[in-house]
């Protein structure tokens, strides 16, 4: 039997790899891997078949539906879930202080979709949030406050606001 | 304004007396709490990712479940049969012979087996369960059951099939006839002078909570079975797992996890799927077993939003009085009787809509179907029946040459006027003021102006695009109908610790709706506590008392207000006995007392229990009084834009004004209504359930069940006017549900307007726009 070559990839800052066991089946699903081996279960499950985006992470600054992504497909790649986003990301306290998340089973998704957004396009607009999130379900808060959050947290990190107050 | 009685004890068990009331506090912290926009407390847990929900949870030794259902819309269970190639001996597996109590789920009647036996009623009724630690082997082995079933030879999908008795699924397939009749119709019949009569649908709706269900099972080291999970009624969920297991309930703990959205869809299944996660650890010998749906089972199995039809005949004078109403409202149950009864009542009640008319009557059936049956959700009946009134209002204005404003405007219930139930408008309530301001923050007038002219400038010219503007008025009781709360006789308690940290101590549930950070607003306003001081205990059957069911926008109004009378008794009876001082105490002063207090007593808690006020008055079995403690009042404005070609309806603006008494937390406030019209906006627009040839939902999945994205919404307008009627606290009334009712008859007004058709039910898919235009070019062209 030929052996499966070596995979490794980076997740929230740390390497797992096929060589220390860290990562099993590369036919895994990236989900699983999060929430079943890694035990890091801010990343959610809500349909398995990429329409909701309770599993979004990022995959090099990428959003991706971690529930549609085989392991063996990230060698080399940097993943980052809601674990490693640092915790004082705008975004989080932005969050917090529009009542952007009500029962929470979308936040963590919702949040790194919006992270890809701001660090592709830093000071987006209506229709920019708009579009950048249509692929993350929201069942509870009809979008108004996540729009409001995220057009918060870009306006302060923007530059005019940063350290100004 | 009438106040209900709050009836309260102090920390049973001590020798203390009630105080009721105390100064009002005074710290600055707790100034002006009621009404200040906290951030929620679950906030930052689940924007991080911490909060752990049932499917986070593992437990040492865990078995996962899995559930074998039936194929045929009802008919026999002949066998079972277990294929060979699996070895069943390392699967725990549990059927109806496994019940050691009921087999029946606790809900109105206990007609719903919690596993089928022998005759069963639907496709996806659950048969067999089947546990292991291997959930690969699990999805084999659910493949290699087989159960013969002998089919039902005429199965019922349709209210109109039911009614027709074209199959039986239950005698008669009525299980509730209710009649609510007021003054005397034939006269309002003989007086009217311009009538309208239309036939209303609405399709079912699923949940679509972004968690689906789910539940861990297990025995705890004292013997006690624990069913942790994902539910908005811990205490419905105890009595079926009592009744099932023929335990008692100091033996079985319901306790509530973060549960990711509900809605009402989490109100009655969770029993039935508790049920099934303990009846496999208890065969399991206490093993933990987690029970989580994916997707398509969930949307399969779980209750949907009821399916309606409504006939409604209405008149009215020349001058737009209306002379009489009569409407005949009918629900699809589905094929257990599950909530119906309650869904029904609610829809009945609120079917005259907003407006007052002398003679009406209502007739409501909720109708047994060979569909998995249909439960809560959000409005609970109110939506469909108010969609019905507010489209015969439309027909009437046209029938008139009337607008449907000024039709709304004269027939709208006023302080004083008895609404058709036989409820006396109470003096805080300004109907007119809400609309006044939809239509100023719409721009009501002069778009539905300007949208005329431009429809027949596009017409004119050949171009595809067409707008239209559409109102609604209504209104939504809250808190349980009728009788409800008095028999609910709901409890809750605070307690504080030797440091002067205080919890809310009640079995509502948290489900996103932001109940935990208003109750912890209640509480710390009425101890004059900063907010951080407070917490909600942790839902657990074993902790809390059962404080009523989280449902029917009765939280923060019912719950909120014994919570807030518990936190008065407990700060009496600090005064009292630990020196707290009666003014200007801070949160330092009152840790100092409750360590006094705690010093000479085992625990510092004071108990309060919902009585309604004396004139919420409700006669069932006529379906005469007053209903509801307090109503919200609202109207919605909607604007569409549909292009011809593609027959594409787009929402182009949405204002939604609502008079909800004192709003709490603002923001919380806001974001239930915005949640909920955005809802509403699906239920329009594009939530259609496709039922199987077996009668179940076929488009179970989230690829072809739409619901809005951010591409379909833009930013609602939401305003509140904040009259001091509500029987909560500092006048707060249930909102929560009220945003589910206006979108759909507002949405389906501006449709009409917009292709000058008249469609007539919900949801209005392109297709359906497709077929009205042309049914519309015929009548045009006749
Ligand atoms: S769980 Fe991956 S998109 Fe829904
Ligand atoms: S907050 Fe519940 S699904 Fe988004």
């Amino acid at each position: 039997m030929i052996p499966a070559p070596d995979l490794a990839f980076t997740l929230n800052g740390r390497t797992v790899s096929t060589v220390d066991g860290s990562i099993g089946a590369p036919s895994m699903r990236l989900l699983d891997l999060l929430r079943l081996h890694a035990g890091q279960t801010g990343t959610k499950e809500g349909c398995g078949e990429g329409e909701c985006g309770a599993c979004a992470v990022l995959v090099d600054g990428e959003l991706v539906n971690s529930c549609l992504v085989p392991v063996g497909q990230l060698h080399g790649c940097t993943v980052t879930s809601i674990e490693g986003l640092p915790r004082v990301d705008p975004l989080v306290t932005a969050f917090a202080r529009a009542g952007a998340a009500q029962c929470g089973i979308c936040t963590p998704g919702m949040v790194l979709a919006a992270r890809a957004l701001l660090d592709r396009v830093p000071q987006p607009t209506l229709d920019d949030v708009r579009e950048a999130l249509a692929g993350n379900l929201c069942r509870c808060t009809g979008y108004a406050r996540i729009y409001t959050a995220v057009l918060d947290a870009a306006t302060d990190a923007g530059p005019g606001k940063a350290g100004g107050r | 304004m009438p106040v209900p009685d709050v009836a309260g004890s102090v920390a049973p068990g001590t020798a203390a007396a009630a105080v009721a009331g105390g100064a009002s506090p005074s710290s600055r912290a707790a100034r002006g709490l009621l009404g200040a926009a906290v951030a929620r407390k679950d906030g930052p847990a689940k924007i991080l990712g911490e909060a752990r929900y049932v499917d986070d949870l593992v437990l040492p030794g865990m078995l996962h479940g899995a559930t074998v259902r039936t194929r045929a819309a009802g008919g026999i269970l002949e066998r079972i049969e277990f294929g060979s190639g699996i070895d069943w001996d390392s699967f725990v597996v549990v059927t109806a012979a496994d019940v050691p109590g009921i087999n029946a789920t606790q809900m109105i009647e206990q007609d719903q087996p919690v596993l089928a036996e022998h005759r069963f009623r639907h496709a996806g009724e659950p048969v067999l369960l089947l546990a292991h630690a291997d959930r690969g082997l699990l999805r084999e082995a659910v493949e290699a059951v087989t159960l013969h079933e002998r089919a039902d030879p005429s199965p019922v999908f349709s209210i109109d099939d039911a009614l027709a008795l074209r199959g039986e699924v239950v005698p008669g397939n009525v299980y509730r006839d209710y009649l609510m009749s007021r003054g005397d119709l034939a006269a309002g019949e003989a007086a009217a002078e311009v009538f309208f009569e239309g036939r209303f649908e609405t399709g079912a709706q699923e949940h679509v909570y972004i968690e689906p269900q789910g539940m861990i099972a297990y025995v705890d080291a004292a013997g006690v079975l624990v069913v942790e999970g994902s539910l908005q009624c811990p205490y419905y969920v105890l009595g079926t797992l009592t009744a099932v297991t023929g335990r008692d309930a100091g033996s079985v703990r319901v306790v509530h996890c973060t549960t990711g959205g509900g809605f009402g869809g989490k109100e009655d299944y969770p029993s039935q799927l508790a049920a099934h996660a303990a009846l496999l650890t208890l065969k399991a010998g206490g093993r933990p077993v987690k029970l989580v749906y994916d997707r398509a089972e969930d949307m399969l199995a779980t209750p949907k939003r009821h399916p309606s039809r409504t006939l409604v005949r209405i008149g009215a004078g020349r001058d737009g009085r209306l002379c009489f109403l009569d409407v005949d409202f009918v629900l699809d149950g589905g094929a257990y009787t599950t909530l119906s009864p309650v869904v029904l009542s609610r829809g009945v009640i609120h079917a005259p809509g907003a407006y007052a008319c002398a003679n009406a009557r209502v007739r409501g059936r909720a109708v047994a179907t060979s569909h998995p049956p249909n439960g809560a959700f959000r409005g609970f009946g109110a939506p469909q029946s108010i969609f019905a009134i507010e489209q015969a209002m439309d027909g009437l204005a046209e029938a008139l040459g009337m607008s449907p404003l000024e039709l709304r405007r004269m027939n709208m219930l006023r302080p004083g006027d008895r609404s058709v139930p036989g409820q006396t408008i109470d003096a805080t309530t300004d109907f007119d003021a809400v609309l006044d301001q939809a239509l100023h923050e719409s721009g009501y007038l002069e778009k539905r102006d300007a949208f005329a002219e431009f429809n027949a400038a596009n017409a004119a010219a050949g171009r595809p695009l067409r707008r239209g503007i559409g109102l609604a008025t209504f209104h939504h009781g809250a808190g349980f109908t009728g009788n409800g709360e008095v028999v609910l006789a709901s409890e809750a308690r605070v307690r504080a610790n030797v440091d002067g940290c205080v919890e809310v101590v009640a079995s509502s549930s948290e489900m996103g709706q932001g109940s935990t950070t208003t109750l912890c607003q209640i509480v710390a306003s009425a101890l004059g506590l900063p907010l951080e001081r407070v917490s909600q205990a942790p839902v657990d059957t074993h902790d809390v008392p059962d404080s009523g069911p989280t449902v029917a926008s009765r939280t923060c109004m019912v719950v909120g207000l014994i919570v807030e009378q518990a936190a008065r008794l407990l700060r009496a009876e600090l005064i009292q006995k630990a020196g707290l001082p009666a003014s200007g105490a801070d949160e330092h002063a009152f840790a100092a007392a409750c360590a006094r207090y705690l010093d000479g007593h085992p625990r510092l808690e004071a108990q309060a229990r919902y009585e309604p006020p004396a004139n919420v008055q409700w006669d069932e079995t006529v379906f005469e009084g007053s209903p509801y403690a307090s109503y919200a009042w609202a109207a919605y404005v909607a604007e569409v834009e549909i292009d011809l070609a593609t027959c594409e309806v787009a929402l182009s603006g949405f204002t939604a004004v609502q008079e909800v008494g004192k709003v709490v937390n603002p923001v919380i406030a806001a974001g239930q209504v915005e949640g909920g019209v955005v809802q509403g906006i699906g239920f329009a627009l594009f939530e259609k359930v496709a039922w199987g040839n077996t009668g179940t939902m076929a488009n179970n999945r989230l690829t072809n069940y739409i619901i809005p994205t951010t591409a379909d919404i833009p930013p609602v307008q939401v305003f509140f006017q904040e009259q001091p009627g509500g029987i909560g606290p500092a006048g707060a009334k249930g909102l929560g549900e009220l945003p589910m009712d206006g979108p759909g008859p507002a949405i389906l007004s501006a449709v009409n307007f917009a292709l000058g058709t008249r469609i007539s039910s919900l949801p209005v898919m392109p297709e359906d726009v497709m077929a009205a235009l042309s049914a519309h070019a015929l009548r045009v062209a006749a």
